[in-house]
């Protein structure tokens, strides 16, 4: 005997032993349903990363626009509406109001990590015979890149853009004939137009995107769509993605901008990854119930198998504290040996999962995340599961009458 | 009487109290018990030996009357104490060896010193080879319970019941399960303790032949003490 150990360890230790075939079935029970979670837990939050890295790599999470222009009633001397009917008028584009002193605000706020001023508008793309329209955005490249990251998205070229550059769609630049090198002729709704020269060429995973998307430098931006000084939007990224609505609607009320956040613009892809969430909760908790349940029917066994040397353990002075302990210590260590042989099957399938499953373009399905934090968190909800399913065994142990347990 | 381990006045057990089915199973029981003394407690079966074996270990509380351990009023005591007490005043030998299966001699006879002090030592390992010594069976001490004979286990439950030093140890038909030789064996093994350390026992029998061979016989029949 180890004089390290307590007498409850002790006890509980060779009460699971004794019951060997009991334990190791149950233990290969739990070790099943924390392989069932650590499994789903780390491929879904893969999946979930793989999406958002996606989606919110291509797009800021909030941005501020200018409010909407409305027309008012027309009233007449004395106040009174004369036309209630008031017909929406058409929105041009302008710029937003005291920009730099927004952008000063946006960077005060904790929450917030990264502010950029863009300018966005129309322009068409012509190159010899061929002209398309494409949506121009004018960037300031050091802080935008950390909110959309065009540099992972180059696929020939750099993500260079100096006042002469322009970054262009692959789909664009193929529906042109154009590749990095070649120049450009930008030119605006106003009549105005430019000349830029191709540093670079994005992928952003989606064809429509690809065959608009043209950025190029904010003041250029600026001459090119009229606006100098001006900018129509204001991109930001955030620490909590998911808090993206509520600071948007902070920033609103606070401020005579309009704030769009990615749970708004993205209000289906935020639901899928939502309905993920929900549903590897639900899995998790019907697991950790069953698994609960698990424990709880063999420990009731063991109590009404051992009653008898309860009995005895009672009559030689074992407290009913120390009962209750043997039996919690048992739920505890199924838990815990349980939830270290789970993890590893739930590693091992994942390994595995992670090299068969493959989507249709032959790239991962899920990138491989295993963090030593998923697994500390399912050994210790095991092991505190199985304290808490051992909690009426327990009770039920350090209840019995010694007498009636004595006799049988 | 000063030198009395155990003294019982007019303690009554009844079951179901209060219901139409209430049934007293002790009327009344008065009994004393000294220091040293080996006593019979003899009776047919279902006349209440049991009952006033589990009251007298502090396993079961009387109805009414007094219990006292060494001049302490039990019912004054609360689950702990009693507990407590039990623990290191009342050693047990039960008819059916109850030996804990998942562990050796040597640790069922540890047992209950574990559960008193909390941790293994040294010297609770020393007292328990001694005590392994004591009933013969030195050679036995990592057997696992299952493994050893009845007679061998009644030995080791006598050596668990000395485990603490008690001042009393209740037998409760511990020759019952055993041969003749065995019995014998086991039963001079309780009256040489007695005699050696002073330790009180309360023996519940069937066999008269055992009876007779200790200081006092008590009879019970139908709860009540019918003869001294």
């Amino acid at each position: 005997m180890n004089r390290w150990l307590p007498f409850e360890w002790i006890a509980a230790v060779r009460f699971l032993r004794e019951g060997r075939l009991q334990t190791i079935f149950i233990i290969g029970g739990i070790s099943i349903g924390v392989g069932v979670i650590v499994f789903m837990s780390a491929m879904l939050a893969g999946m979930e990363a793989n999406f958002i890295r996606r989606v919110l790599t291509s797009q800021p999470q909030i941005q501020l626009l200018t409010p909407d222009q409305v027309a008012r009633p027309l009233r007449n001397a004395a106040g009174v509406i004369e036309d209630a009917v008031v017909q929406r008028p058409s929105q041009r584009v302008i710029s937003i109001d005291q920009w730099p002193k927004i952008r000063a605000q946006m960077l005060a706020m904790p929450e917030i990590t990264a502010v950029s001023p863009t300018i966005t508008g129309s322009a068409l793309a012509i190159r010899g015979d061929a002209s398309r329209a494409v949506t121009l955005t004018g960037i300031e490249p050091d802080t935008y890149f950390n909110i959309v990251k065009v540099p992972d998205y180059i696929v020939a070229g750099s993500a260079r853009l100096t006042s002469e550059d322009i970054i262009i769609g692959t789909e664009l630049a193929k529906n042109l004939g154009a590749t990095v090198g070649d120049k450009l002729n930008l030119q605006a709704a106003s009549s105005a137009n430019r000349v830029l020269t191709i540093s670079g060429l994005v992928d952003f995973g989606n064809k429509s995107a690809n065959q608009r998307v043209a950025f190029i430098a904010l003041r250029t931006g600026q001459s090119l769509l009229g606006m100098i000084g001006g900018v129509t939007t204001i991109d930001l990224t955030i620490k909590d993605i998911y808090a993206a609505e509520t600071i948007a609607r902070r920033i609103q009320a606070a401020t005579a901008v309009e704030a769009d956040s990615w749970i708004a613009t993205n209000a289906q892809f935020f639901t899928a990854v939502q309905a993920q969430i929900y549903t590897n909760t639900l899995i998790r908790v019907f697991v950790g119930l069953s698994v609960a349940f698990g424990i709880a029917a063999v420990l009731i066994v063991s109590v009404i198998q051992r009653s008898k040397e309860i009995g005895i353990l009672r009559a030689m002075g074992t407290s009913r504290g120390q009962i209750l302990r043997v039996f919690l210590l048992q739920g505890g260590l199924l838990g815990f040996v349980g939830s270290l042989f789970g993890a590893a099957m739930g590693a091992l399938a994942l390994i595995y999962w992670h090299a068969v499953a493959r989507q249709a373009d032959g790239s991962e399905f899920f990138p491989l995340i295993l963090e030593r934090r998923l697994f500390i968190y399912t050994a210790v909800l095991a092991t505190v599961t199985g304290l808490l399913a051992a909690t009426a065994p327990a009770l039920r142990a350090a209840k019995l009458d010694p007498v009636v347990a004595i006799r049988g | 009487m000063a030198d009395a381990i155990l003294k019982l006045e007019g303690v009554r057990k009844a079951y179901n109290v209060g219901l139409p089915t209430e049934t007293e199973v002790l009327h009344g029981i008065d009994l004393e018990l000294d220091h040293g003394e080996f006593l019979a407690l003899i009776g047919p079966s279902g006349s209440g030996k049991s009952t006033l074996l589990n009251i007298v270990g502090l396993l079961d509380r009387p109805t009414s009357g007094r219990l006292l351990i060494k001049g302490r009023d039990t019912a004054l005591l609360g689950d702990d104490e009693l507990t407590h007490l039990r623990g290191h005043t009342i050693g047990f030998v039960f008819q059916h060896h109850l030996l804990i299966s998942a562990f050796t001699a040597r640790e069922n006879i540890m047992m209950p010193m574990l559960a008193d002090r909390g941790f293994p030592s040294a010297e609770i390992a020393a007292r328990a080879d001694h005590l392994l010594a004591e009933v013969g069976l030195e050679k036995f001490g990592d057997n696992l319970a299952n493994n050893m004979s009845g007679g061998q286990q009644q030995r080791v439950a006598v050596a668990r019941a000395l485990a603490m030093n008690p001042d009393l140890v209740l037998a409760d038909e511990p020759t019952g399960n055993l041969d003749t030789k065995s019995a014998d064996a086991v039963f001079e093994l309780m009256r040489r303790v007695n005699r050696e350390s002073g330790t009180s026992f309360l023996l519940v029998t069937h066999n008269l032949d055992l009876a007779r061979r200790c200081d006092r016989i008590i009879q019970v029949v139908d709860g009540r003490i019918a003869q001294h």
